[in-house]
């Protein structure tokens, strides 16, 4: 299969690359040029041509959640939102903690052939932080990391352990901080909004108390960290000088945490019952500048579909989370925008920077990559509606909401997988 | 989107969820409606049939004889048909959602709901869910509210002190927990009372309560000191002893109000407390039984001002 995309406004944020011209793909590979006519072409004049997006932390339900989410439905979701890879936490049920599961896992995502799915494995069996999982099995059976997704491990000598252990086989290690007996029973930043909606609070110092922990053991084990979902000011600035102090650590922030505050909770939204929680709008104006300098390396969605049922409850009692996989680009060129950033700067948050962290040769345009592309109209509005949202989980604070940048066509190993 | 849920498009009261974002003209009116109601308790036939036809449906997912029996009361008074419904037990149990209970019971015909629930912010849920003609008041939310106790305080308040421009307020205890504290703050910053504040150790005040427009201290001396009124919370069975307290003893030994403590205060000071209250915890029983207390007519008001919430928000047309 031969593809040539013509016309567009190619952009390559590893290189820098940010020129009108066309791209082809021969045999699932991005090639030079093309011998002999293209299988397909497709226009991209006036739209933009850039890797397919990465996103580090999109769920998909499967196993044991399929009432919320179907594979079949959240890869359709992928590819609808430009992402061409993703990474998908171990909180399935059971949890993804043996080689067997990730490797069906992996099987039946082959097999629908949308974007390309990187399982992360459970750190400790059952995510329960107590026994560490076969991880060397599950890296052979396909896995790119371990985590324990929203689940701390309570005790630092296992947390310690599986550092170590991760550490001895070179396997990165993704992790939440956050401390489990100051988060316990908490649905909302511990601030002003909290106390006056009468919330149980989560403090800031939950996250930065249990960062602290998590850097000292990585000093000490050499363990490649990467922290998931950093939610406070005080984090940032925790994280910003363990960089500087050369610590092997990369770092995360979810699209919903650069864009809204515990002020959006208003009067007990549901939809914005996330975790980590909604902070005050300094924390969230300070993870902003933490993307930009690159404290932060990439935004995830944190593809969290959830269905209405668990939904539609008072605040505290409703499932956390929120549907991303679609908003994922919008949400990124709407920060972009607002920080002044080039599209190229812009995209390498949700494209190269996440493929240097998940180890994949992908995020890239150039001779020899994974045809891998989204062709993205980035002016183009549109309004988010339960309607359009191909994700089974409606469930996302933007809903209603007008945002710009509308995916034209999203290619995966050189075929077309999403077309509008 | 952000309306304020509670109000109408004309800015009339439609729901009753929180004292806070209710206009300080329409917290006049809620008082002064209870007046008027006040008078009616007092008659032999205390009738008036302002809600006749209507139905009142008790909701409480969580228990609470007092509340619910006020509730009762106040909706006969207004001629209305009440239904109680001890939801804790029933249908929730069963598996039965919140607002599959709620839509069960509106095609019931139902006018009012007074809900009671564990978790702040349900009778938000719910008012967002019911129809044009029904009407929720929330007869307390998790630690959220509990605007009908917050306006009999203040009514209460009022009564005692005619005018709240020149009043010192302090509010002592679990005020974290308490949706009686947050209601009756809301109520005395929006009325204008200068100073209003919160006395408790720092495990029991929430995080940021300054926001909420109070002083926070620490201490009865130098909390209670030339107070016009002093509110004691309730302290929970639970939180007597363990994380947050280390016994009851201690506590009433540095914050429970005992006769000592009084008289920090003005010599005319009133004493209040939401009940049920803890005797030889948070209040002394020589003070509670004592001349500055005002703890059983706030019990009759409470009435009054549940008539006057209900009657304004279902009574018209």
């Amino acid at each position: 299969m031969k593809l040539l995309v013509k016309g567009g406004r190619v952009i390559d944020p590893a290189s820098g690359r940010d020129a009108v011209g066309d791209v082809a793909m021969a045999d699932g590979r991005i090639v030079e040029a093309l011998s002999g006519k293209p299988d397909r072409m497709i226009d991209a004049k006036g739209l933009v041509v850039a890797p397919g997006l990465i996103d580090l932390a999109a769920r998909l339900r499967e196993p044991g959640y399929e009432y919320k989410a179907t594979l079949e439905s959240e890869m359709n979701a992928a590819v609808a939102g430009g992402v061409t890879s993703l990474a998908c936490p171990p909180d399935t049920d059971p949890p993804l903690d043996e080689p067997g599961l990730v490797d069906m896992l992996r099987r039946r995502a082959k097999a629908l052939a949308r974007a390309r799915v990187y399982p992360v494995g459970a750190l400790t069996v059952r995510l329960e932080g107590r026994k560490l999982t076969e991880m060397a099995e599950l890296a052979e059976a396909g896995c790119v990391a371990f985590s324990q997704a929203d689940t701390a491990i309570e005790n630092t000598e296992v947390l310690w352990r599986a550092l170590q252990y991760a550490a001895t086989f070179g396997f990165p290690v993704w992790l939440r901080a956050e401390d489990v007996w100051l988060a316990k029973g908490g649905v909302a930043h511990d601030g002003e909004v909290a106390t006056r909606l009468g919330l149980a609070g989560i403090p800031a110092f939950a996250e930065t108390v249990a960062l602290a922990t998590l850097l000292e053991l990585v000093r000490a084990t050499g363990a490649r960290v990467h922290v998931c979902r950093l939610s406070s000011a005080a984090g940032v600035a925790l994280l910003r000088r363990a960089r500087h102090d050369g610590l092997p650590l990369t770092c995360d922030v979810a699209v919903h945490h650069v864009h809204l505050s515990d002020m959006d909770l208003g009067f007990f939204d549901p939809q914005c019952r996330l975790e980590p929680p909604l902070r005050h709008p300094r924390d969230r104006d300070a993870l902003r500048a933490g993307l930009a300098d690159g404290t932060i390396d990439c935004i995830v969605s944190d593809h969290t579909p959830v269905d209405e049922d668990r939904k539609h409850l008072p605040f505290a009692e409703a499932e956390p989370g929120a549907t991303g996989l679609e908003l994922l680009l919008p949400l990124a060129l709407k920060w972009g925008v607002q920080a002044n950033l080039t599209l190229a700067q812009t995209l390498a948050r949700v494209t190269s920077a996440p493929a240097r962290i998940l180890g994949v040769d992908a995020g890239r345009i150039a001779p020899g990559a994974p045809a891998d592309l989204v062709v993205f109209d980035p002016q183009a509005p549109f309004r988010v509606s339960a309607q359009t949202l191909k994700s089974q989980g409606k469930n996302t604070p933007f809903l209603g909401l007008e945002l710009a940048g509308r995916v034209r066509a999203t290619v995966v190993a050189g075929n077309v997988v999403y077309e509008a | 989107m952000l309306r304020n849920p509670q109000l109408n498009a004309k800015g009339e009261l439609q729901h009753l969820l929180s004292v806070e974002g209710l206009p300080r003209e329409l917290l006049v009116q809620i008082l002064d409606t209870a007046e008027s109601f006040a008078g009616v308790t007092e008659r032999d036939i205390k009738k008036v049939p302002l809600l006749r036809g209507k139905s009142v449906f008790n909701l409480f997912f969580e228990g609470s004889t007092r509340t619910r029996t006020t509730f009762e009361i106040a909706a006969k008074r207004l001629s209305a048909d009440v239904i109680n419904l001890n939801v804790a037990v029933s249908s929730t149990s069963k598996g039965e959602s919140l607002l599959d209970t709620v839509a069960n019971l509106s095609a019931m015909q139902a006018d009012i709901f007074v809900v009671r629930h564990g978790s702040s912010g349900a009778p938000y849920l719910i008012a967002r869910h019911v129809k044009p003609h029904e009407h929720v008041i929330n007869a307390g939310d998790g630690r959220h509210a509990h605007p009908t106790q917050g306006l009999l305080d203040l009514f209460t308040i009022r009564h005692y002190k005619k005018d709240f421009s020149r009043l010192t307020v302090a509010v002592v205890g679990d005020v974290l927990h308490s949706r009686v504290a947050r209601s009756l703050i809301h109520g005395l910053t929006t009325l204008g009372a200068p100073e209003v504040r919160v006395i408790g150790p720092q495990t029991l005040i929430p995080a940021g309560a300054a926001a909420l427009g109070v002083r926070v201290c620490h201490s009865m001396k130098e909390g209670l000191k030339d107070a016009d009124v002093v509110v004691m919370l309730r302290l929970q069975n639970e939180r007597m002893s363990g994380t947050l307290l280390p016994s009851a003893q201690e506590f009433n030994k540095h914050y429970g109000l005992t006769a000592d403590k009084l008289a920090l205060a003005k010599a005319d000071a009133i004493v209040m407390h939401p009940g049920p209250m803890n005797r030889g915890v948070e209040i002394d029983s020589n003070v509670a039984d004592g001349p500055h207390s005002v703890i059983l007519p706030q019990v009759t008001f409470g009435i009054a001002v549940r008539m006057a919430v209900m009657s304004m928000v279902a009574g018209g047309g």
